[in-house]
């Protein structure tokens, strides 16, 4: 029906595709998987007409095509149904589903009755019943989300992409949600379906294409591949022969005597997580496994007060700090180096040196006026420790490369001597000499006795940077690795072999 | 990302119970929207005539009509420009300009009194939604510059304001301002078949479902394939043409082209949208309730000009007050939906 | 190769292009003052100039507060009314004195700033409607308060109007001494940098821990207050005070000294040299317009059109 070949896409410094084959083929349920920067969004782009590839082809129904917008492959057929829900919340369900098609009558008016019929169909065909006379953000999101589906499906879409279509659904909605797509099956529209949740995927899916770095490592019927095999492949580590470690388990024996400066206990935000708890000792590095989607930025956030939590504690060396405030959280020692570095992170458009002395400024001035030399000082000696290549103090965030900017707000948040350090995906898109040198440098500050929380899809980096791992699911603990057990095996197993139901901490017995 | 909601530590309301709560609150702050501005306007009145022996008469009342008509009309742009989440500035320079240039033309005859400031003021609105939708400049200060603009060419066409042109007492056109129907002023019967034929649109049309889901969701309109630059580059030019027909129309009624009125009259349009429901944020509103808050707002200065002792200022403390109260609760109204 | 060249040729032009919207200001000014010495008889006199600086001052002023409130990624429309409201003020409190009733004006502008301020910051509301309904309520109470033009015979606001120093007069002095004032506050203070770190991102302003209301509301206080000493200030020119006219579309003036001066709508800079200059460049062009007996109409257009290439200017440099 619709497929790719020999698709490649470059960006300014990235190969995010290279040589490509997909293919999603008439009724027919196609998962689409792999770990943060694999090239799943890019694919899905160059599908849908909003990225166009440097290199390949782009089939469908049996001919090249080329489009230019994403209206214009929506028009052929080809819909896309995101993870926020595109449609307008203002507006009643009917004159969303049929926006742009309403049924008029002779005059040209929008005749209301039988465009309510008309929704309505639309809406039972699919097995839902909602008033379509009710604006649409009164419904939750998961109806809103079956009304987009339902408006892809009535724009007579041959081909539906869903992207973490079920990220934001409580379990009956996604009950209602697979209803739907097993009919849109039936009716021989090609799904392709991306997500993180392996149940999921073995429950709906059909086949499966793993990406990796941009490349396809596997393809092919899902229920072939065992979920430990299909973990590996996303990670991109092998399984070794299972060996016999299940003996050694140091759970906690050395450090325990100490007090961890870090204490989050049950934290629970609806819908992200529940009944998270995690300890940090000084000088420990305690690593956050899981999938993309598990909970692990959410757990952060939240730490950091960036999130509002429904319950929940966090205590940094013994004193219990109000949550939801960002402030009070950074007077107690925590700092966050947010994922999204370039919107959450830096100020692009200000100095090195405006931006490391930002959150220290009130500390850094008398009476409202700036010390500009205790700023030198500080600057300077950041700029030095943590090796930041600009062309100087002055030059704009902005323009520097993503390593010197992660130092930059590395050094921002050492400025105000934390105690705690959350750093969620600290090499994201960083080159690997910079890599490295960010990684050695998380190591020097947990010798000097911080407390750090490493967020990682980078396994490998995940793995040998902590030294205690607490692994996600569904944003609940399920797993805690320590001592011999933080290897990548025990990480891939938990992840794919936890009950994504259970609470318990501890190692996986097998 | 979702928690599990199996497990014992928090129980999450169903859906059903949740639809139920925020539908009732729902509901109720869609009522209060829709209607808040008309209940005002009866509470108003009734004490308005309950007060002032002089408030219920013929007169005042087709006065109040009168005078409402002409704020009306620009209203009546003003509210699609709104819904799609902009702003028009310049419709009080246009509302000048317009009555300059109507008053102008009638020389030469009804059709090019009316077609003349409707084509300059068309044009000047065209100008502003091809800079706002085309070069993605921000409505507020490219209207504001055209409100400016607008009312230099006002000045230069009339010799720096000292200039007034008259319209001819026993012309058509000063017939279409000055005679009545029933008892009821034309302006007030033009005015009132221009929102039958608005609400239409709005309500009946698909370009005014365009208009509703580019101010709704604009990624979001521009996705389920609404030509979202052609419908903000509509708006503006029928703001532009509503603002030049009102200043046609009350020059016609004022038999002259007044150089120095529309000061301040996007102001008090915009004021009337937004009394009247329309969100400042797009995406919602009627124009029923335009044409209630523009009643209002007549209906509050005629009560303060009754009060012979208070100046009509007063009139600009409280629709700014009213203003301010309205999007402050429109803004909660819209926090809390979006809590829930 | 072409393409290498064609590369070169674009980042020169790219350079060339942000150079113009850097300096395009000062170049103007210059330019203006070149061809007003050539073509306009008495320009280069100690007396035009007075007059020019002298009617560019409380334009500049409340052009100043306008900056910080772009700055911050807003925008204040309410310095008209809040200057309006000022001069009413005044007179009302003039018979205690000329400082209490300054000081009255002043207050007056703190109120406003506040109510500003607290409607962006904690109601939520974006600036262009919050100072929208103050604007419109703002003129409405300054009416209130001083129904019509009344005369200000107080010595001490004489003098305050037509005095000078060394032939440079007050109101010159104060404008410059307010635009160092707030250059400095905007260079050297927390509150300064804070102010530009939630204009240039205000998630990331928000996860750094900054105090983001308060700076919000500082920024509209500030606002207010320079806008009510502009009030304070033309008052003291004109010997009167005039609530119906003083102060219309001063908002835009102020807009335009600040845009055409650099500073970019989208926030996160102030530019504070540019704004001063921006003032002057627009008083520039009214001057020469109307020396050269061209009506004011005409520099209403020529402003317009001035305002929309700014605007347009800062558009292409916010994209790269």
């Amino acid at each position: 029906m619709l497929s790719v070949t020999g698709v490649s896409k470059t960006f300014p410094g990235v190969r995010a595709l290279s040589s490509v084959d997909f293919t999603a083929r008439t009724g027919e349920v196609h998962a689409l998987i792999g770990e943060n920067g694999a090239g799943k969004s890019t694919l899905i782009k160059v599908l849908t007409g909003v990225y166009r590839p440097d290199e390949g082809q782009v089939t469908y129904d049996g001919s090249p095509v080329r489009f230019a917008t994403p209206l214009e492959a929506q028009h052929a057929g080809i819909s896309t149904i995101y993870q926020e829900v595109n449609l307008v919340p203002l507006m009643t369900v009917a004159r969303n589903l049929l926006l742009g098609r309403e049924p008029r009558n002779r005059l040209g008016l929008i005749d209301f009755r039988r465009m309510h019929r008309t929704a309505d169909e639309a809406l039972r065909g699919l097995g839902i019943r909602v008033d379509v006379r009710r604006p649409l953000r009164e419904l939750g999101v998961g109806a809103q989300q079956m009304v987009a589906l339902a408006r892809a499906v009535s724009v007579d879409a041959r081909v539906v992409v869903m992207d973490e279509p079920t990220s934001s659904l409580e379990p009956r909605e996604v009950r209602t949600l697979f209803e739907v797509i097993r009919t849109l099956r039936e009716r021989g529209i090609a799904v392709i379906y991306v997500s993180h949740r392996l149940d999921e995927l073995y429950e709906i899916c059909d086949t499966v294409t793993v990406l990796r770095d941009g490349k396809v490592v596997h393809t092919g019927r899902i229920a072939d591949l065992d979920r430990l095999r299909l973990v590996s492949l996303m990670l991109g580590r092998e399984i070794g022969v299972v060996r016999d470690e299940g003996l050694t388990k140091f759970t906690g024996s050395h450090d325990t005597a100490v007090e961890p400066v870090l204490q989050a206990e049950e934290l629970t935000v609806r819908h992200l997580l529940d009944g998270v708890s995690v300890a940090v000792r000084p000088g420990e590095v305690v690593g956050l496994g899981g999938l993309l989607g598990s909970g692990r930025t959410e757990t952060a956030k939240a730490i950091a007060g960036a999130l509002r939590t429904d319950s929940g504690r966090v205590v940094v060396a013994g004193t219990t700090v109000r949550t939801g405030s960002t402030p009070a959280a950074i007077r107690a020692g925590i700092s966050l180096l947010p994922e999204d570095r370039k919107a959450e992170g830096v100020l692009p458009g200000l100095s090195v040196r405006e931006n490391i002395a930002l959150a220290a400024l009130p500390g850094l001035s008398r009476f409202g006026l700036v010390d500009e030399a205790r700023i030198d000082r500080i600057v300077d000696t950041f700029m030095t420790r943590l090796r930041i290549k600009a062309a100087g103090p002055h030059q704009k965030v902005g323009e520097l490369s993503g390593g010197n900017q992660q130092k930059v707000l590395l050094a921002r948040w050492l400025a105000m001597h934390p105690k705690v350090l959350l750093l969620d995906e600290p090499t994201r898109g960083i080159d690997v000499g910079a890599k490295a040198e960010v990684q050695k440098l998380i190591d020097e500050l947990a010798d000097d006795g911080l407390g750090v929380l490493l967020i990682s899809s980078d396994t490998e980096e995940l793995i040998e940077g902590s030294d205690r791992v607490v692994v996600l699911k569904d944003g609940a603990v399920v797993a805690e690795l320590t001592g011999d057990a933080v290897t990548e095996d025990r990480l891939m197993r938990a992840i794919a072999t936890a009950p994504s139901a259970s609470t318990a901490a501890g190692g996986p017995d097998d | 990302m979702t928690a599990d909601v199996e497990s014992p530590v928090h129980t999450v309301s169903t859906p059903e119970e949740e639809a139920l709560g925020a539908g009732r609150s729902e509901r109720l702050s869609a009522l209060a929207q829709q209607h808040g501005a008309l209940v005002t306007l009866v509470v108003a009145v009734i004490a308005a005539s309950l007060s002032f022996d002089t408030f219920l008469t013929g007169d005042n009342l087709e006065n109040m009509a009168l005078s409402s008509a002409f704020l009306a009309v620009v209203a009546l742009g003003m509210t699609f420009v709104i819904v799609t989440g902009g702003i028009d500035l310049s419709v009080g320079s246009l509302f000048a300009l317009g009555g300059v240039l109507a008053a102008w033309g009638s020389r030469y005859g009804t059709v090019v009194a009316l077609l003349l400031p409707l084509a300059v003021c068309g044009l000047i609105g065209l100008v502003n939604g091809l800079l706002i939708a085309r070069s993605r400049l921000a409505p507020f200060i490219v209207t504001l510059a055209s409100m400016l603009g607008a009312r230099g060419i006002l000045l230069s066409l009339t010799d720096e304001g000292s200039t007034t042109y008259l319209v001819d007492k026993d012309s058509f056109f000063a017939t279409l301002g000055q005679s009545t129907v029933l008892g009821i002023g034309a302006p007030v019967w033009i005015t009132v078949a221009l929102f039958v034929l608005g609400a239409v649109v709005l309500r009946r049309t698909r370009f005014g479902q365009y208009v509703y889901a580019v101010g709704g969701n604009e990624d979001a309109a521009a996705l389920m394939g609404a030509p979202v630059a052609r419908t903000k580059i509509s708006v503006y030019t029928l703001s532009g043409l509503c603002a030049g027909f009102a200043g046609a129309l009350n020059a016609a009624w004022l038999v002259s082209g007044v150089t120095i009125l529309g000061t301040g009259m996007e102001l008090d349009a915009i004021s009337a949208v937004v009394i009247g429901g329309t969100l400042l944020t797009g995406g919602f509103g009627f124009l029923s309730g335009s044409l209630v808050g523009v009643l209002l707002l007549k209906v509050i200065q005629n009560v303060i000009n009754q009060i012979g002792s208070l100046d009509s200022a007063y009139q600009q403390v409280v629709s700014g007050a009213f203003l301010a109260v309205v999007v402050i609760a429109q803004t909660w109204l819209g926090r809390r939906r979006r809590v829930l | 190769m072409t393409d290498l060249t064609l590369g070169r040729a674009t980042a020169d032009r790219d350079r060339l292009l942000r150079l113009l919207q850097e300096y395009g200001v000062y170049l103007g000014v210059v330019v203006l003052l070149l061809l007003n010495t050539v073509f306009t008889p008495h320009f280069l006199s100690a007396e035009n100039f007075r007059t020019q600086a002298v009617q560019v001052a409380p334009v500049l002023i409340v052009a100043l507060g306008m900056a910080l409130a772009i700055g911050s990624e807003g925008v204040d429309l309410s310095v008209g009314s809040v200057m309006a409201l000022s001069t009413s003020l005044l007179s009302l409190y003039l018979g205690y004195g000329a400082w209490i009733a300054v000081l009255a004006a002043v207050a007056g502008g703190i109120v406003v700033g506040v109510a500003n301020g607290a409607l962006i910051a904690f109601v939520g509301v974006q600036p262009i409607v919050a100072t929208l309904a103050l604007m419109v309520a703002g003129r409405g109470l300054a009416l209130v308060l001083l129904p019509q033009l009344k005369d200000v015979r107080n010595p001490g606001m004489a003098e305050l109007g037509s005095g000078d120093v060394l032939g440079v007069p007050y109101l010159v002095l104060i404008a410059v001494a307010l635009a160092l004032l707030v250059g400095f506050v905007v260079r050297r203070t927390t509150f300064g940098r804070q102010l530009l770190a939630l204009g240039d991102s205000r998630p990331a302003a928000r996860l750094a821990g900054l105090p983001v209301r308060r700076v919000l509301i500082v920024v509209y206080v500030c606002s207010g207050v320079l806008a009510a000493i502009a009030g304070v200030l033309a008052t003291a020119r004109l010997t009167a005070s005039d609530p119906t006219s003083l102060g219309t579309l001063m908002e835009l003036s102020a807009i335009t000294a600040v845009v055409v001066g650099g500073t970019p709508l989208s926030g996160g800079r102030v530019r504070i040299g540019g704004t001063v200059a921006g003032a002057v460049l627009i008083q520039l062009l009214t001057t020469t317009l109307i020396k050269h007996d061209l009506p004011p109409s005409w520099t209403q257009i020529a402003q317009a059109v001035v305002i929309v290439l700014a605007v347009y200017a800062a558009r292409e440099r916010g994209k790269r």
